[in-house]
């Protein structure tokens, strides 16, 4: 199966590349437009600051591409976060696939939310056999609000979305690919839809 | 709701585990991808690998066990030791590490900080402070805490999540290697003075002390290494004790 995961200098590449070859999926990293387009499924991955990766992507047509792909469209924690209308985030304009905002954490809290955090209300094929209340592994100090296409949520001071799903194009905030068992599982689920 | 994360702790050197290991079922106990596999299948949160070597090979050697690391576990983990420039933390993160920690680098060079987290985002950066008290002051230490220097533990704290760490490892150097328990009133001082999680690290002796540095350290992580590598604490073991007294761990 032909995996790309979306090239725009977004950190931590190297643990999705590893996680899809435990999967037994080599995953190919790709800023070529024809070869993201030709691809079984899409990895949009990001860590790092909105308004420089939205600048990146933008300075490559990356950004004009990824709305028009045609197959599942997985994006990983800030690739989730730009899938979306606006971000707080450098007051950054996104991709505008989700119509939803993403704002800030209260000061209230530690920021970022660090580390392992349950996942509910589960909806849709990409939580297949994850049980509700599943733990995953999150970093951010940003959150997708509540939205329609909200697909499961998180409870941080603020109840949000830790996934969201439009059609082909797939959203989560936690990190899958480190979140143990449950992470796989969830990529093989995405897998399953690409097939 | 968010859990209390446990960090094992693995120190290295050249690309081996230092501290005297005790896993019966383990193959190669001094071998550290085989060691950080079997925490991940205990239910480790995270795991920190602390490089103490000294060679000129240390750089690659140290890459090259993150890389190797990386495609054994699917679990977070953080790289810390003598990490001192940005193309250092770049090799580092490239190769799979999830977060980097930097020591002494940070108090020599504070604005390493800001480019750092220019660079990769403040949620990879953690800033591990070592500490100890001199005359009732806590008073930040380097090199392993040979070295006093005139810095208040809180204040660098605040400067340091100012500059933009995501996170703070705080040792304190007087209950590190006691098992008497963590500096558990510093910590929750640390808590209230900065408003990034701190990882609590020093003293961890029995599920108790754990327990202690969660409810009244207020930490957000802990951190310990002998008590796990020499099998007196099990991982599941402790957080089953942890969710006893009501704390949100993951099982």
């Amino acid at each position: 199966m032909k995996i790309a995961i979306i090239d725009y200098g977004a950190g931590n590449i190297q643990s999705i590349l590893f996680a899809l070859k435990r999967l037994g999926v080599e995953g190919k990293l790709s800023a070529d437009a024809e070869e993201i387009k030709t691809a079984q499924g899409v990895i949009f991955p990001g860590v790092g600051e909105a308004s420089s990766a939205m600048t990146k992507l933008r300075a490559t047509g990356l950004d004009q591409l990824i709305p028009t792909l045609q197959q599942p469209v997985l994006g990983i924690c800030l690739g989730m976060q730009l899938m979306c209308r606006s971000t707080a985030e450098g007051n950054t304009k996104g991709l505008g696939i989700f119509d939803v905002e993403v704002k800030r954490f209260s000061p209230a809290l530690k920021v970022p939310q660090m580390g392992w955090n349950t996942i509910e209300k589960l909806k849709g094929p990409l939580f297949d056999h994850i049980p509700e209340s599943s733990y995953m592994y999150l970093v951010h100090s940003y959150y997708a609000a509540l939205a329609s296409e909200t697909v499961a949520q998180t409870d941080y001071g603020v109840a949000y979305s830790s996934a969201l799903q439009k059609e082909n194009f797939y959203g989560v905030q936690f990190h899958p690919e480190k979140s143990s068992q449950l992470g796989q599982q969830l990529l093989q689920n995405f897998l399953q839809l690409c097939e | 709701m968010l859990t209390k994360r446990i960090i094992p702790c693995l120190d290295i050197k050249d690309g081996r585990t230092v501290k005297g290991v005790n896993f019966v079922n383990l193959r190669d106990a001094g071998d550290p991808v085989e060691l950080a596999r079997q925490y991940a299948q205990e239910n480790a949160d995270e795991l920190v690998f602390l490089d103490i070597s000294a060679t000129e090979q240390k750089r690659k050697t140290l890459a090259d066990l993150v890389y190797r690391v990386a495609e054994a576990i699917d679990i977070p983990f953080t790289v810390g030791g003598g990490i001192s420039s940005v193309e250092d933390v770049a090799v580092l993160l490239n190769n799979g590490a999830d977060k980097v920690s930097i020591n002494s680098a940070a108090v020599k060079q504070p604005e390493l900080i800001n480019a750092l987290a220019q660079a990769y985002g403040s949620q990879c950066i953690v800033v591990a402070i070592d500490a100890k008290q001199i005359a009732g002051k806590w008073k930040v230490h380097l090199v392993g805490g040979k070295e006093p220097t005139d810095l208040d533990l809180f204040d660098w704290a605040r400067e340091v999540e100012q500059r933009g760490a995501g996170e703070i490892l705080f040792t304190s150097m007087d209950h590190d290697g006691t098992k008497n328990g963590f500096a558990n009133a510093a910590l929750a001082e640390l808590s209230a003075a900065v408003n990034i999680p701190i990882i609590a690290s020093g003293g961890a002796g029995t599920m108790d002390h754990f327990t202690a540095a969660f409810t009244q350290g207020k930490a957000d992580a802990a951190l310990a290494a002998s008590v796990f590598h020499f099998g007196e604490i099990g991982l599941n073991e402790l957080k089953q004790n942890l969710k006893k007294e009501q704390l949100a761990v993951r099982l």
